[in-house]
């Protein structure tokens, strides 16, 4: 019980310190502006001077053209807002200790017949809730949007949902187990540079992937054991490729394979397993680092 | 106090509170705490700040209402509830603090610089409290520099200096004798005030050390029997603060 209390307060904490309100705003903003963005796509390759035989001929984009770019272009915005995520949970979890600790709020808290693991948990469950609530809302307005403005869902709406959540979960319960220890802007720091190395990482294993070079893909390998935010980016892509792209997948160039933009196949289950895993250890990481700390 | 709440580890030793081990959740249940660092949620108003230690208490939820109502008025915080922590003054969120310390009836309240941001009526307000609760016997544990205020409030002192308890005992243990200060004239006054204890000039008063209180009647017919003019009469002890310099071995003003 201790531990809803806790989190209800953190998320009481986010709305009134108008983190939500921030949210909603910029989201809402940059979601018209996509909306607007793919309305434009059908006009993309409109003939503009006088009409000629072959002019006719060339007519707008087909409907399955259109579906294609905008799949590919939903693809991009995804991968912005994943990182908004990502960033997003690394932010409001790098302080949610330490700044309190630092402050003294913690003191009065800490004092109360409480486990300080209650304490821990009830952050990461608000937390998470803010984050999963982020993720399925912002992502559920963005394919609604698209959905309106050209007709286009991509295959696996639900499972996009889950596998971003998941994402933002990994980088939340790395920024709350440092910030077990470092003040916010250090562990905030910490948890971006070790995002990035997951990122570049995968990046990196793709080209292994690709040239069939076993010690490249090691380094994509090791890069999604130490943070497996770039695993789960890939089944996002995955869950946002219709099948006319999954079927371009054979014949896929190098360089599309190696893109964060391109998923030749879903996430192998072991690794979905092994981010659950990841989670859980971190958050396990952070309730032991806390319980020696010094208030 | 961090030690007995768990909130610093120990490097050796044991500790105790009300019969359990330190720091464990059966013994903070039953105390309450007002730290030195006082600090509250700011987005949170007084009454929210109130509900949510009711809830880490575990306070059944229709005693809520009562119990935040009557720590608001203790303290002299009722009709700005509503507020925003943040808007409170440091004073203000003191007295928040000390409601937070007195919620769920403790049986030990550790006070820690309790009075450190209040003015004199905060202060005496908070005095008043103190005396409250021990009438309904709650122990008060109050680190305090404010000697003074240790002076007025407390039964048992100790004095810490550098980690150790340099003296620990009554307050009028470690005050010592009592002291007389007589201000008389037309009258050999220190031959009048010998037999009742070690006289000395103190300006224009004369100290008797080692009287007690009940013989301050005796000693002022004395004066008047003697033919002096007796101008003030001011039984007094030495401070505290007297007595905690010299402990220290500080010389005194």
């Amino acid at each position: 019980m201790t531990v809803l209390t806790i989190a209800r307060l953190t998320v009481r904490e986010a709305a009134r310190r108008r983190l939500l309100l921030a949210l909603l705003v910029l989201t809402t903003i940059v979601i018209a502006a996509t909306g607007w963005g793919f309305s434009r796509i059908s006009t993309l390759s409109e003939p503009s001077g006088p009409a000629g035989a072959d002019q006719i001929l060339q007519a707008k984009l087909s409907v399955l053209q259109v579906r294609l770019i905008a799949a590919q272009l939903l693809v991009v915005v995804m991968y912005m807002f994943s990182f908004v995520l990502a960033l997003s949970a690394v932010f409001a979890a790098a302080p949610a200790v330490s700044g309190e600790v630092e402050s003294g709020i913690a003191l009065a808290v800490l004092a109360r017949p409480l486990h300080r693991r209650d304490y821990l948990v009830g952050k990461w469950l608000g937390l998470a809730g803010l984050v999963a609530a982020y993720a399925a809302l912002a992502t559920g307005a963005e394919l609604a949007t698209v959905q309106a403005v050209i007709g286009y869902l991509p295959p696996e709406p639900a499972q996009l949902v889950l596998y971003l959540i998941a994402e933002g979960l990994v980088c939340l319960t790395l920024a709350l187990a440092l910030s077990t220890r470092f003040s916010g802007m250090v562990g905030g720091v910490i948890a971006l540079v070790v995002f990035g190395i997951a990122w570049l990482g995968g990046v990196v294993g793709g080209l292994g992937a690709v040239f069939a070079n076993e010690a490249i893909t090691q380094i994509g390998t090791v890069s999604r054991i130490i943070m497996p935010t770039d695993l789960l980016w890939r089944g996002a892509v995955w869950s946002l490729e219709p099948a006319a792209t999954r079927a371009l997948a054979g014949s896929a160039g190098p360089a599309a394979l190696a893109t964060p933009f391109f998923a030749a196949a879903p996430p192998d289950p072991a690794w979905l397993l092994w981010a659950a895993a990841w989670v859980a250890g971190a958050l396990a990481l952070a309730i032991w680092s806390f319980h020696r700390r010094e208030i | 106090m961090k030690l007995l709440l768990g909130l610093s580890r120990p490097t050796s030793g044991e500790a105790w509170v009300l019969g359990t081990p330190a720091g464990t959740r059966e013994a903070r249940r039953r105390v309450g705490y007002l730290p030195e660092l006082f600090r509250y949620q700011h987005w949170l108003t007084a009454r929210e700040v109130l509900a949510l230690h009711c809830a880490l208490v575990a306070m059944p939820r229709d005693g809520w209402p009562r119990a935040i109502g009557a720590a608001l008025v203790t303290v002299g915080l009722d009709g700005r509830e509503d507020g925003r922590v943040g808007t409170f003054s440091k004073g203000m969120q003191q007295r928040l603090g000390l409601a937070v310390a007195l919620l769920g009836e403790p049986e030990l309240v550790l006070l820690d610089e309790p009075t450190s941001a209040l003015d004199p009526v905060g202060r005496h307000d908070v005095r008043e409290i103190i005396r409250d609760l021990r009438a309904r016997g709650v122990t008060v544990f109050l680190n305090s520099h404010l000697l003074t205020e240790v002076e007025l409030v407390s039964d048992r002192v100790a004095i810490v200096n550098k980690g150790r308890v340099v003296t620990e005992g009554t307050l009028d243990g470690i005050l010592g004798t009592d002291e007389v200060r007589v201000r008389v004239t037309g009258v050999d006054g220190p031959a009048a005030l010998a037999p009742f204890g070690t006289v000395s000039r103190a300006g224009e008063w004369l100290a008797v050390r080692g009287v007690a209180p009940d013989r301050v009647p005796d000693l002022v017919a004395a004066l008047v029997a003697a033919g002096g003019r007796v101008h003030a009469v001011e039984p007094r002890r030495g401070t505290l603060e007297e007595r905690f310099l010299e402990l220290l071995g500080e010389p005194s003003s």
